[in-house]
C-alpha cells in the first residue's frame, strides 16, 4: 500500500516537473521570439521588407538604385515563397556573409556588410521570431536592373572592395556601454549605409566610415557622424541625442527626411539604455571640428543681395516660429541659429525643408508632432535661395549661401 | 521655527516649479490643432477654406470620416500626389484623426462662386448630369451620392461645394488614371470612367458655379441611400 502511495507520487512528481520543464520552455522560446521582434526593430527590417499596405516582412518594395530597381524579398516562414524552409544556420550564413544558402550573392543593398557583425545568438533569436509570424505566400518579383549589373558575378567584385565578413568586435580599452552602442550602430542599425560617402561603385571605404554622404535616388544629404560642423554630437548631452534618436525632436533640432523613417520604423522602440549606448557611442566618435567649408563660389554682391532679401522672407514666414534670432521653441520648433543641419557644407537638406517642409514622425514619445509648411508654391528659386543663405550665415552660423540653381534643381528631387 | 523654515522652503520651491512651467509654456508652440497642421495651411487656407490656388481643394467642414479616409490613403500612397504623401508618411493614425476632426470642425464662409469661363450650354450639359445623370450610359446623378444641396453625408462622402473647377476636373481625371483610388468597391473610379472628357469639363464647371446653400452641413449617416456600394461609405 505504502509503495503503491510513493509510486504514485513520484509518478505525480515525475510529470509536475516534465511539465515545470515544458512551461519553461516554452517561456524561453517566447522570450527569444520577443528578442528577436526587438532586434528585427533594431536592424529595422521592416523598412524594406514590407511593402506599403503590404502583408509584414513579404517583401516585394521596389528599391531604386543607380543601377535599376531592386525588390525586396519575402522573409515570412511560407515554405514555397519565403524562407519557410532555412534553418538557423542558413540564416544567419546569409546575414553573416550575404550569401544565399545556396551560395548565390545578395545585392549589397541588403546592408549584410553591416549586419555581418551580428552575433550569432542574436541571429538565432531573430531567425526565432520570423519563424513565428504569419506566412504569406507571395512570390519575390525579379529584380530590373540595368547592364551589366543584372550580373551577379560583378557582386564579387564589390565585395572584394568593400565587404568585410566578421562579428562585432570589442574594443577592451572601451566601456561596456560604448561597445553595446558600436554594436548597434554598426551591425543591425546599419547607419553606415547612409551616413558614409557612397561612390560611383556603390559602396563604402572602411576609413569613409560615417563621415557623410548624398543618398543616391533620394537627394537627401546623410551628415557626417563624425564631423560636428555635421551631425557629429560631440558637443551634444546625452539627453538630447536620446531624446532626438526616441521620439524624433530635441533640443538641438528634430529628424527630417529619411532619418524620420528610422526613428519611426525602428528606433523608437529600442530601450533606454540600448538608446542611450547608442547615444554614447555617438557622442564618442565625433572628431572635433573638420576643416571650415570652402568659400563660397557665389560673387560678394551677389552674396549681400541675397541676404537681404533672405532677410525679408525670413521675418515674413519664417520668424514666427523659429524666431527673428533663430532661436524657435525647442524641441518642436527647431532652433536654426547654432543647428549644425542648416550650416554644414551641402546645403541640399536645408532646402529641400524649406520647399516641401515635412513632419518630424509621430512616435511614442511624440504622437502629435508638429509640422514645417511647404513653400516651394510660395517662394521663387531666388526667394528660396535667400532665406536659405540668409539662414545659414546669420546669427555666427558658418555656412555658405547658396545659389538660385541649387534651389531650381532640388524642386525636382524625389519625395518618396 | 522649524515649521515656518520647512514651509517658507516649500513655497520657494513651489515658486521655483511654477516658474520653470510658466517659462516652459511661454517658449513652446501652442499645444492646439491649429499650431500643429501650420504644415498644412500654405495649400489649404489657414482654417482648411483652401488659398488662391485652384488645384487646391478646401477641406474645411467636409465630413471627418472622409477626411481621414483621404489621408489614410496620401500616407499609404493609394492616393498619390507626392507632396502629401510625403508630409503624412510617418504620421500614426490616431494624429491623422484628430487632424480630420479639425478640419472637418473648421466652418469658414463659402467663397463666391467665380463666374464661369464655359458657355452656357456646357454649363446646361452640367448641370443636367449632376442632377439627373445619364442612365444609357450608366452615370449616375452626382446628388444621388453627394446629396440634394450637394453638401456630402456623414461619415465618408465629401460635399462639392467650394471647389473650383480645375480641382475638380483633376480628381475626376485622377481617378479614371488611377492616381487616386479608394477603398472597394472603388464607387467613382467606376463613375470616373464612364466620363468623357467633355463630360467632366462640364459636370466640374457647373459644380464650381453652385452658390452657397442655407444650410452647408454634411448630411446625417443614413439620410438617403446610395444608388450602388461605395467602399467608403460603408452601409
Amino acid at each position: 500500500m505504502g509503495s503503491k502511495l510513493s509510486i504514485t507520487l513520484l509518478a505525480l512528481a515525475a510529470l509536475t516537473t516534465a511539465a515545470q520543464a515544458q512551461d519553461k520552455s516554452q517561456s524561453n522560446t517566447n522570450d527569444i521570439i520577443a528578442r528577436g521582434e526587438y532586434l528585427a526593430r533594431a536592424g529595422d527590417c521592416t523598412a524594406c521588407h514590407t511593402a506599403p499596405e503590404g502583408r509584414l516582412f513579404a517583401g516585394g518594395r521596389a528599391m531604386p538604385t543607380p543601377f535599376g530597381t531592386l525588390y525586396t524579398s519575402n522573409i515570412t516562414p511560407d515554405p514555397d515563397t519565403g524562407i519557410g524552409k532555412w534553418s538557423a544556420d542558413d540564416f544567419y550564413k546569409t546575414m553573416h556573409s550575404g550569401r544565399f544558402p545556396d551560395g548565390g550573392l545578395i545585392y549589397p543593398a541588403m546592408p549584410f556588410a553591416s549586419y555581418t557583425k551580428v552575433t550569432r545568438a542574436d541571429s538565432d533569436a531573430i531567425y526565432a521570431y520570423l519563424r513565428a509570424i504569419a506566412p504569406v505566400s507571395q512570390k519575390n518579383k525579379p529584380h530590373e536592373l540595368r547592364f551589366p549589373y543584372d550580373n551577379r558575378q560583378l557582386i564579387l567584385g564589390w565585395r572584394t572592395l568593400f565587404f568585410t565578413e566578421g562579428e562585432f568586435k570589442p574594443d577592451p580599452k572601451k566601456s561596456a556601454e560604448w561597445n553595446r552602442g558600436a554594436y548597434l550602430v554598426e551591425g543591425l542599425g546599419h547607419c553606415g549605409m547612409c551616413h558614409s560617402p557612397i561612390n560611383a561603385l556603390g559602396g563604402t571605404s572602411q576609413s569613409d566610415a560615417f563621415k557623410g554622404g548624398l543618398i543616391p535616388m533620394q537627394n537627401w544629404y546623410a551628415p557626417s557622424l563624425t564631423s560636428n560642423r555635421e551631425a557629429g554630437l560631440g558637443d551634444w548631452s546625452i539627453k538630447d541625442i536620446t531624446d532626438l534618436l526616441q521620439t524624433g525632436v530635441s533640443m538641438r533640432g528634430v529628424v527630417y527626411g529619411p532619418m524620420a523613417e528610422v526613428v519611426h520604423n525602428s528606433l523608437q522602440y529600442l530601450n533606454d539604455e540600448d538608446t542611450r549606448a547608442m547615444a554614447v557611442y555617438l557622442k564618442g566618435i565625433a572628431e572635433g571640428s573638420s576643416p571650415p567649408p570652402a568659400a563660397t563660389a557665389l560673387p560678394t554682391t551677389e552674396t549681400s543681395l541675397l541676404i537681404s532679401l533672405g532677410k525679408t522672407v525670413y521675418d515674413r514666414h519664417c520668424a514666427s516660429c523659429h524666431g527673428t534670432q533663430g532661436e524657435g521653441k525647442p524641441p518642436h520648433w527647431p532652433p536654426l541659429a547654432n543647428n549644425q543641419s542648416i550650416e554644414m557644407q551641402s546645403a541640399v537638406n536645408p532646402i529641400r525643408m524649406v520647399l516641401n517642409g515635412g513632419y518630424p514622425p509621430g512616435t511614442k514619445g511624440n504622437p502629435m508632432p508638429y509640422g514645417m509648411p511647404p513653400f516651394a508654391g510660395l517662394l521663387s528659386d531666388n526667394e528660396i535661395a535667400a532665406v536659405v543663405s540668409y539662414i545659414r550665415t546669420a546669427w555666427g552660423n558658418r555656412g555658405t549661401p547658396v545659389s538660385a540653381r541649387e534651389a531650381n534643381e532640388l524642386r525636382s528631387a524625389p519625395l518618396n | 521655527m522649524f515649521a515656518r523654515t520647512a514651509a517658507s522652503v516649500a513655497v520657494i520651491f513651489t515658486l521655483a516649479v511654477f516658474d520653470g512651467a510658466a517659462a516652459q509654456t511661454a517658449n513652446q508652440p501652442p499645444d492646439t490643432m491649429a499650431a500643429r497642421v501650420e504644415a498644412c495651411t500654405p495649400c489649404h487656407g489657414n482654417k482648411g477654406e483652401g488659398t488662391s490656388d485652384v488645384y487646391f481643394p478646401r477641406l474645411a467642414g467636409k465630413p471627418a470620416g472622409y477626411l481621414y479616409n483621404q489621408l489614410l490613403a496620401f500616407r499609404s500612397g493609394r492616393r498619390k500626389y507626392p507632396p502629401m504623401n510625403y508630409l503624412l508618411e510617418f504620421l500614426p493614425d490616431p494624429y491623422l484623426e484628430a487632424m480630420a476632426e479639425y478640419f472637418a470642425g473648421e466652418h469658414p464662409p463659402l467663397p463666391q462662386p467665380a463666374p464661369s469661363e464655359v458657355s452656357k450650354e456646357v454649363l446646361a450639359q452640367g448641370e443636367l448630369l449632376a442632377t439627373s445623370g445619364d442612365a444609357s450610359r450608366n452615370i449616375p446623378a452626382c446628388v444621388s451620392c453627394h446629396g440634394p444641396a450637394l453638401a456630402g453625408m456623414q461619415p465618408g462622402i465629401p460635399g462639392l461645394l467650394g471647389l473650383r473647377a480645375a480641382y475638380i476636373s483633376a480628381q475626376l481625371g485622377a481617378w479614371r488614371y488611377g492616381t487616386r483610388t479608394a477603398k472597394s468597391p472603388d464607387c467613382m473610379q467606376v463613375v470616373a470612367g464612364h466620363l468623357t472628357e467633355a463630360d467632366v469639363t462640364a459636370v466640374a464647371a457647373w459644380l464650381a458655379t453652385r452658390p452657397a446653400p442655407a444650410n452647408p452641413a454634411p448630411a446625417p449617416k443614413g439620410t438617403y441611400a446610395l444608388p450602388f456600394g461605395c467602399g467608403s461609405q460603408p452601409n
